[in-house]
């Protein structure tokens, strides 16, 4: 067995083996990436992803499939906050070409860029599913809605 | 059954069968990309999309269930504009450049798109790229005209059972591919480019070679494994370009293996012999048939019969097979045999008519356990393999039985790993004597008494005994066991405890026809026994004779000691070998060669492990002078003036050989055998395992470049131990070991290989002539170049 995964992750990992029927382990792969990745100071590698695949007993290619899909999975290393901007339908109708153009322009990134002092990563997400609130983005573990470019300075600001 | 109307007429059918498959039963056409009728239903293309009455939508053909009373309109204007705006779609990200698409002409995306879409492309924006992956030497990728049907990626999910391929991001950023570069590892692999319906996977030997509008099509039979795959070749002015599948349910479905698929690479290699040839005081010399077949008859008419021996590989057709016992046993000699690999013959007269599967292949699916005796069965047989991974899939019990831990793409529900194969095999059937109160032979009492169970053994046991249709099949690595007589006894009475089915796994594509056609010492044609018994494949090499004839062999490689046989070739006064290929190993032991067609370029039969008689015409010209060979033993016949060998057609050959076996019956039911005694004595010291591997059963697929780059073929070249005895020799994956057995030695680098037990070591058979495939060898460390 590999030994990529700490004692801590497993026992977090078995948790959420346990809510499915013992032969659909496979199912809390979405569960344990996300523990592998938060140990592993915020992203994946192909290594960590196989230690899961083996972990499970799924096929590597299915771990990342699964990787690969959701945005909140990172393949490489990312800044301390990653701020994740939703560019689909909703909020782009209500404007976050600007809000995305603004980010952009204030930490001198593009997308799937961080900041050279590593405080910053920026990311393009689809729909976060707080339409009501858009345009809007995602740091952390925390929605911000209804944005404005004064808005942004002023959440940024308060991040350390 | 319930009445449904499609476009106006009325059908019947089953409630819940998806309208797809009625459609398609009833020649109804309906476009569609990512439906395959041997693949899940993914539903992801929406190129099926028919109006139902009553729908809002139109619905997807094959994700629609059929219901009583149903309406269904597939060429209305509702359909049709579906249809159309579904290609619109699928034509934005996908290359317009059909012209330098390898797939351009066999494209399932042109031609629905010249059927069922716009003439015009309205879409002006960039298209996506994407870049091509390295996914070894067998697949070419083009991953930039993906349609995303995922057929390639389900095939390995649900058929190959090994999942390789996955889709890999998001939305348009979703590519097909294995995320890390690597080559496919499935021995199946090559369907994937039948099932991709555009030019996203295609062959990579055939890259480029050929357009689908310049070729032919023909049927034949595949000439390796004891499947008999039914095969489609296409050919471009007499050459043949590529290897197709040819869809029959009962032999190879829809599948054929990737050996069957590549190996005609073999038919143009460069040692491909095209002219007689004879050896004459030591320098040869090309010349014609006539001068060369009197040389062949002439020197062996100075031998006496019985001093002659033939040995023949069972990938030759049951005509030529057949003319060759006959030629052999018309002068007088009983020394015939295609059993290269086996070397315990001592109880071949209770051998059924022919190695039997005991079964049809496609009942193998309905097996609810099954116990592998000694095979690589995925590798060795591959489709065989595939039914038994449907059965398990259904919830079978599958065992092994073997001396390595190899990977099998099914759940295996017990194992054995061992290489004390005896002693273990009769603890299964002591295990069984417990719970079947069947009368046993007390003689067979008696050698079990001292038998003890293990655990195993026990659980194996418990299986067999609660199936209704269990299987008992003994393959390649049981044939070729020095014990195999004990070893087949068993496996009989483990069978017959349990009331399982008995059978073999068969080993080449005419193993059955070579038992059927008379290619044995002990029986003539039809398994009439014979009088006298001639010398058996190994008694021939190892007690030496004057005169050899050579049917479609490389002894060396073919033969289970492969030094033994190159001896007494070499020794031998006179040696003809027929063969398609001139080696150095053949320049030096023969006197004559004598060059014979191959695959595709005869007529002939082979019969599969089921006994199913496939006959197949001559589709190419062999290369010059090359002829069939059941010609050139014709007239070998001839010139030993042998009676009734004037025969003008392979047919003729066939029904006189199916006159003579005439309602005969594969049966495996035998009555007991009981073994004299039982071998169960661990064996001593570190014990060599061999195995033919996968890409080097016979002279055709040594030669297939492109299947001797894959992973299967390069595996094949070292000595492998696990990591304990790896341990003990003091090496590792970058030393080499020396061999030594039976006072021959060789060297061979090391791969560390867990799957084997701690007392032995895997040496691969069909690379280099090395000593006999079992028994007790010394390993120590040295450094290459040392032999
Ligand atoms: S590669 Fe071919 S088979 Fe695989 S998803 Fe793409 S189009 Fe379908
Ligand atoms: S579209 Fe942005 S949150 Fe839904
Ligand atoms: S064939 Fe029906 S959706 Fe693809």
């Amino acid at each position: 067995m590999s030994t990529l995964l700490s004692e801590q992750s497993r026992t977090e990992i078995d948790a959420w083996i346990a809510k499915y029927p013992p032969e659909q382990k496979q199912s809390a792969v979405m569960g344990a990436l996300k523990i592998v990745q938060e140990a592993n100071g915020g992203y994946l590698t192909t290594e960590l992803m196989d230690a899961v695949a083996e972990y499970l007993e799924m096929a590597p290619i299915a771990v990342y499939e699964v990787a690969t899909f959701y945005s909140m999975y990172e393949l490489k290393p990312v800044g301390k906050h990653k701020i994740c901007v939703c560019t689909n339908i909703s909020c782009m109708l209500c404007g976050s070409d600007d809000i995305v153009a603004h980010l952009k322009q204030k930490l001198n990134i593009g997308f799937g860029e961080t900041t050279a002092d590593n405080k910053f990563s920026l990311k393009e997400v689809e729909c976060l599913g707080a339409c009501g609130g858009a345009p809007m983005m995602q740091i952390g573990k925390t929605y911000y809605e209804n944005l404005t470019s004064e808005k942004i300075d002023d959440i940024l600001s308060q991040l350390d | 059954m319930v009445t449904i109307e499609i476009d106006g007429k009325s059908y019947q059918a089953e409630a819940g069968q998806m309208l797809i498959e009625l459609t398609d039963n009833n020649g109804i056409d309906i476009p569609r990309f990512c439906y395959h009728k041997k693949l899940s239903v993914a539903a992801n293309c929406r190129m099926c999309l028919v109006e139902v009455e009553k729908a809002p939508k139109p619905l997807p053909a094959c994700a629609t269930p059929i219901m009583d009373g149903m309406k269904v309109f597939t060429r209305s204007e509702k359909a049709l504009i579906a249809q159309k705006s579904v290609m619109e779609f699928l034509l934005i990200n996908h290359p317009l450049d059909c012209p330098i698409c390898d797939q351009g002409g066999e494209c399932e995306l042109q031609d629905v798109a010249v059927g069922y879409g716009k003439d015009l492309s309205r879409y002006q924006e960039g298209k996506r790229v994407v870049f091509d992956k390295n996914i070894g030497p067998l697949i070419a990728t083009e991953m930039t005209r993906c349609i995303h049907c995922t057929r390639c990626v389900r095939f390995g999910q649900e058929i190959s059972g090994i999942q390789e391929l996955g889709a890999t991001g998001r939305g348009e950023h979703t590519e097909i591919g294995t995320y890390i570069e690597q080559s496919l590892s499935s021995e199946l692999s090559g369907n994937i480019i039948d099932l991709c319906p555009v030019g996203a996977l295609t062959s990579k030997p055939f890259r480029f070679k050929a357009r689908a509008w310049e070729m032919q099509q023909a049927e034949t039979i595949a000439p390796h494994d004891a499947v008999g795959s039914n095969l489609y070749v296409h050919l471009r002015s007499k050459q043949l370009m590529r290897v197709a599948p040819k869809e029959n349910e009962a032999v190879n479905e829809v599948w054929i293996s990737d050996r069957d698929r590549f190996s005609y690479e073999g038919l143009t290699a460069d040692d491909r012999l095209t002219t007689p040839m004879i050896k004459q005081d030591g320098n040869w010399q090309e010349t014609d048939w006539e001068t060369a077949l009197a040389f062949a008859s002439e020197n062996l008419k100075k031998l006496e019969s019985n001093n002659i021996g033939a040995l023949a590989s069972a990938t030759a057709t049951i005509e030529e097979l057949y003319l060759l016992q006959k030629f052999m046993r018309g002068i007088g000699s009983q020394n015939i045999d295609h059993r290269l690999r086996q070397v315990d013959f001592s109880d071949q007269n209770d051998a059924p008519l022919f190695p039997y599967l005991g079964q049809a292949i496609a009942d193998l699916e309905n097996s609810d356990a099954a116990l592998i005796i000694g095979s690589h069965l995925r590798k060795e047989q591959p489709l065989l393999n595939h039914r038994l991974r449907k059965a398990s899939l259904n919830g079978a019990k599958i065992m092994l039985f073997n001396p390595i831990d190899y990977d099998f793409n099914f759940k295996i529900a017990e194992k054995i790993i061992t290489t004390t194969w005896v002693k273990n095999l009769a603890g299964i059937a002591k295990a069984l004597l417990e719970t079947e109160a069947t009368l046993l032979p007390a003689k067979m009492q008696e050698l079990l008494a001292e038998v003890e169970i293990t655990e195993q053994q026990r659980a194996i046991a418990t299986v067999l005994s609660a199936t209704q249709k269990g299987t008992i099949l003994l393959g390649n690595l049981a044939t070729a066991h020095p014990q195999f007589a004990d070893i087949r006894s068993l496996a009989a009475i483990i069978a017959k405890l349990s009331g399982a089915n008995f059978g073999y796994c068969g080993e080449s594509c005419n193993t059955s026809g070579a038992w059927l056609a008379g290619a044995l010492p002990h029986r003539t044609a039809g398994g009439k026994p014979v009088e006298k018994a001639g010398l058996d494949a190994q008694a021939m090499l190892t007690q030496g004779l004057k005169g050899y004839i050579l049917l479609g062999l490389e002894p060396e490689l073919d033969n289970w000691n492969g030094v033994a046989a190159l001896n007494s070739l070499k020794q031998a006064e006179f040696v003809v070998s027929l063969t398609a290929y001139k080696t150095a190993a053949i320049e030096e032991y023969a006197n004559v060669i004598l060059p014979i067609s191959l695959f595709a370029e005869t007529s002939g039969t082979y019969v599969n492990v089921e006994g199913n008689w496939q006959s197949f015409k001559g589709i190419i010209p062999p290369p010059g002078e090359a002829r069939p060979a059941w010609k050139i033993l014709r007239v070998l016949g001839n010139l030993f003036e042998l009676e009734d060998f004037e025969y003008t057609s392979s047919n003729e050959v066939s029904e006189e050989l199916s006159e003579i076996i005439g309602d005969k019956l594969a049966n495996n039911k035998m009555g007991w055998q009981i073994p004299e005694k039982l071998e169960t004595q661990e064996a001593e010291g570190i014990q060599r395992i061999t195995e033919m591997p996968i890409y080097s059963v016979d002279a055709l697929v040594r030669r297939a470049d492109a299947l001797q780059n894959t992973i299967d073929a390069k595996i094949t070249k070292t000595a492998h131990i696990n990591a304990k005895l790896a341990n003990q020799l003091n090496v590792n994956e970058t030393s080499y070991v020396q061999v030594k057995q039976d006072e021959i030695m060789f060297t061979l680098a090391v791969t560390i290989n867990d799957q084997l037990p701690d007392n032995a070591v895997l040496i691969y058979a069909g690379q280099n002539a090395t000593a006999g495939w079992h028994g007790q060898v010394e390993l120590s460390a040295t450094t290459e170049g040392q032999t």
